[in-house]
């Protein structure tokens, strides 16, 4: 009955696993990533250095809506580092005593400051393209980070004969190699508060460590308690069947 | 007290209660002391099993319901809220939707189960249409439960879906309108979905509460097929499946946590990462993967009509089959054709759910009709004419006796008298 | 057979076995369902505390006040926590009026002193909800009545309160409450 188990649920998995089909352009690059893994961790250095690329680089064109200032402390920023943060940014602030609407320093609580008040102005500057919310990115793009880090990276000239339409720029990662995002990441883009060297590949891997962990903050304290719930419930098996056995110990079966 | 008979448990509270209220007599009868067959294998804990996936759902989902906002402006960012902002929100929403995948693992195993063992063989035909009542009852709920995130894939699996019901004719239209509440799926339908998501599993209770009961009716089936004879090849529920059980909930939820707390993205699809967004079609519209082999049926034929009536007749001559099989004998294990066809109609089964993740294009095509048919011809050909054709296996004289004489369950050397009880 | 087994386990106390000693299975029987408590408990905590006040409900608990803007004699109100908080800025009048009052005649004797921060007693801040029914007291506009001891007058049932926020006339029992606030500055202040 096991094997009846596990022959169906390989079947099942080769299936699944033979994947659906967003054709791959290129090949995947396969970065190690901190976060991989059952022991993964966010490295928080990297994240930090993300979050520096996202604010000074990504921030001009892509919101990320879902994340408010207070997240931060994720990546391991204290309150008083967030508070100074948020305090250097200025957000929509209610409205003033004539009904108009304000602005002003933004508090932790607040969410991330959007570059564009709505869809619409976000597509009038960017020649109708929309640069997506990136608070999900790495999880809502096959691939995921290796996926987001292939893009950043993959900017290029196209090869002799293939036609790129106006406006658009040639990336050996995007479908159709035809991408709306001009090359956002070059060697010395973002000067490092930390002095760790600034290659276009070393922006890259931050930023996209900074979008992984965006879009799953748990993820650590989740495979953390996964690991004690897992080894409980193995505990609690081994406890079980010993004590079916006993139960069992007179009934021939 | 008139017409009072008094209850006989130790603890007077217990005691005061029963008299007047016999829940404790009811679980002492149909789970302390029930007559359960001896010969269980483990494919007879996945029914337990179902059931704690049902009260895990509804617990989760009720404290999910206390965050979520089942307006089309609000779906998506309410999830994330929940995701994030929510203590241990992340948490309940994995074990959620990853809890989803899990009741039809355990659900399709559970019909698998009782596919080779005949348990849908008289009395028991209408347990097994109840059982059937409650795949289709779980299916509705599975599918509105995914438009509540409001994702791409959210919106665009309820517009195909919905969509669907046009292909009825003269009322088709009519009926997709109802069922928006509008014109395209919108705000009305994201909200009445939402109620009936809510609503749905509390009338899964009711239904398994029937299904439970019609079982003790009849008593169970068990692995031999053949009925029971004495007491003597039965055992009391309690403490000898309880506790066979709790061994099988343990390894269920370790396979369970897995999903959860590693790999929680896995039975998903990207595209739902992304708010819904009505003017933009994702490049493949995927239902999730329980779905998929009905999927591909669907598309199996290039008429639309024809399809929705393929694809709900699937489900449908399920229904029958207690009908459609007429092999008097029930367990696949005495049954040496039926043993090996009814593994080609499981690989029929996983070839559809294969073919339902690709475009229906190329290959994909030739494979979905070759498996549909295949589907429809195991219950509609088959097993009518295999119950008559096929010649079955010498069953034992009763339970007990193949485990008296070593495992047993094949044909027994000489006659197959039963032997006297050895052991006192 | 099976069923006298059964029965005898049925029966015998929890802990031993038929004949009376703890056998290794009900130890086993022990821990396993010792185990399945602590599993319970262990679902049960995750579920409670998602309905405690979530991460971005916590980040408004306390709110920044700038005290600049409110001269002598005026008084604001801001939010926290959802209810309203008086911030009124005293004059000397008021001030003296507060503190000279002698405890007897107080409905809830209490000193001003007690009332407000040490250095800052110019600044009273109190919770804007009348101790009686809950309503909004009156007195912070300019426009609004003070009532006779020139704080705040509740309009639903006539409670009066004094400029520390004291009752001095009920039907209200008790003094605006305090809530708890922090100069972070002379001109800032931390509610919450």
């Amino acid at each position: 009955m096991g094997k009846l188990r596990s022959l169906l649920a390989g079947v099942f998995a080769a299936g699944l696993l033979a994947a659906p089909a967003i054709a791959q352009e290129d090949e995947m690059p396969n970065e190690k990533w901190s976060f991989n893994g059952v022991f993964g961790t966010f490295d928080l250095a990297a994240a930090q250095r993300g979050y520096q690329v996202y604010a000074n680089v990504c921030a001009n064109c892509h919101s990320m809506q879902m994340l408010h200032y207070r997240d931060l402390s994720g990546i391991g920023l204290d309150a008083a580092e967030i508070k100074a943060i948020a305090a250097g940014i200025t957000v929509p602030s209610g409205l003033d005593d004539q009904g108009n609407p304000k602005e002003g320093p933004a508090t932790p609580a607040n969410q991330f400051k959007s570059p564009f008040a709505n869809e619409a102005a976000a597509r009038a500057a960017n020649n109708g393209a929309l640069p997506p919310d990136l608070s999900l990115i790495v999880d809502a793009r096959e691939g995921g980070a290796n996926y987001i880090y292939g893009i950043l990276t993959g900017f290029g000239q196209p090869p002799s004969g293939f036609k790129m339409q106006d406006g658009m720029y040639y990336n050996r990662m995007f479908p159709g190699h035809q991408i709306g995002m001009p090359q956002p990441l070059q060697d010395g883009t973002v000067e490092y508060v930390d002095g760790t060297p600034n290659t276009m590949n070393q922006e890259a891997h931050d930023v996209v460590t900074f979008l992984a962990w965006a879009a799953d903050p748990e993820t650590v304290e989740r495979k953390q308690i996964g690991v004690r719930v897992v080894l409980f419930l193995m505990f609690m098996t081994g406890l079980t069947y010993a004590v079916k056995r006993k139960v069992w110990s007179n009934v021939p079966h | 007290m008139a017409g009072l008979t008094k209850s006989e448990f130790a603890n007077p509270v217990i005691n005061w209660i029963d008299t007047r209220l016999p829940i404790f007599t009811m679980l002492q009868k149909e789970y302390g002391v029930f007559p359960t067959p001896k010969n269980f294998n483990y494919f007879w804990n996945f029914g337990a099993l179902a059931m704690v996936c049902l009260a895990i759902m509804i617990i989760t989902g009720i404290f999910l319901a206390m965050n979520y906002q089942p307006n089309t402006e609000l779906a998506f960012n309410s999830i994330q809220h929940i995701m994030r902002d929510v203590n241990y929100g992340w948490l309940l929403r994995y074990v959620h939707q990853n809890g989803a995948s899990m009741f039809f693992i355990v659900t399709y195993i559970h019909i698998f189960r009782g596919l080779y063992y005949g348990s849908y063989k008289t009395p028991r035909e209408l347990l097994w249409m109840l059982g059937v009542v409650i795949l289709l009852v779980m299916m509705a709920t599975a599918f509105m439960g995914y438009v509540l995130p409001w994702g791409q894939m959210s919106y665009w699996g309820a517009t195909v879906i919905t969509n669907l019901f046009s292909a009825f004719p003269v009322v088709g239209p009519k009926i997709v309108t109802l069922l928006w509440g509008g014109f395209s799926v919108d705000n009305p339908t994201l909200n009445r979905f939402f109620a009936l998501h809510y609503l749905l599993p509390f009338v899964l209770v009711g239904v398994v509460f029937l299904h439970i009961a019609a079982l003790h009716i009849t008593g169970s089936n068990n692995p031999l097929g053949i009925d029971v004879k004495s007491p003597q090849d039965t055992l009391p529920f309690h403490p000898y499946y309880t506790i066979k059980d709790s061994v099988g909930i343990c390894v269920f939820l370790i396979v369970w946590a897995i999903f959860v707390f590693f790999v929680p993205h896995t039975l998903g699809d990207p595209n739902n990462f992304i708010p819904a967004n009505p003017l933009q079609t994702p490049a493949d519209i995927v239902p999730e993967w329980y779905f998929l082999p009905y999927y591909a049926i669907l598309r199996s034929v290039p008429n639309k009509l024809l399809g929705v009536c393929m694809m709900f007749g699937s489900l449908i001559v399920l229904f029958v089959l207690p009908w459609l099989d007429t092999s008097r004998v029930r367990s696949a294990r005495f049954r040496p054709i039926y043993r090996q066809l009814i593994w080609v109609w499981v690989l029929s089964f996983v070839v559809l759910g294969y073919c339902g993740m690709h475009k229906p294009e190329g290959i994909y095509v030739v494979l979905s009709r070759v498996a549909t048919l295949y589907y429809f011809l195991h219950f509609l050909v088959i097993l009518p004419i295999l119950g008559k054709l096929e010649r079955p296996l010498p069953l034992p004289e009763s339970i007990s006796q193949p485990v008296l004489r070593g495992r047993g369950g094949g044909p027994l050397p000489g006659s197959a008298t039963a032997k006297p009880m050895e052991k006192a | 057979m099976a069923d006298s087994s059964a029965a005898a386990a049925h029966h015998a106390a929890p802990g031993h076995g038929p004949s009376g000693d703890v056998t290794k299975r009900d130890l086993l029987q022990l821990i396993a369902t010792a185990g399945a408590v602590i599993g319970a408990g262990a679902i049960a905590w995750p579920l409670i505390d998602s309905m405690n006040p979530s991460k971005d409900v916590l980040a408004l608990s306390s709110v920044d006040v700038d005290l600049a803007p409110v001269i002598e004699g005026q008084g604001i109100t801001i939010v926290w926590q959802g209810k309203p908080i008086f911030v009124r800025h005293r004059t000397a009048a008021e001030i003296k009026e507060a503190q000279d009052t002698p405890l007897g005649q107080l409905i809830q004797p209490q000193a001003d002193s007690a009332r407000v921060k040490a250095g800052h007693d110019q600044w009273i801040i109190l919770v804007g909800i009348c101790t009686h029914l809950g309503c909004v007291p009156l007195g912070n506009k300019p426009s609004d009545p003070r009532g006779d001891y020139g704080g705040w007058f509740c309009p639903c049932h006539g409670s009066q309160y004094d400029t520390s926020g004291r009752v001095r006339h009920g039907p209200a029992p008790a003094n605006l409450a305090l809530p708890p606030y922090a100069f972070e500055s002379d001109t800032k202040i931390k509610v919450g």
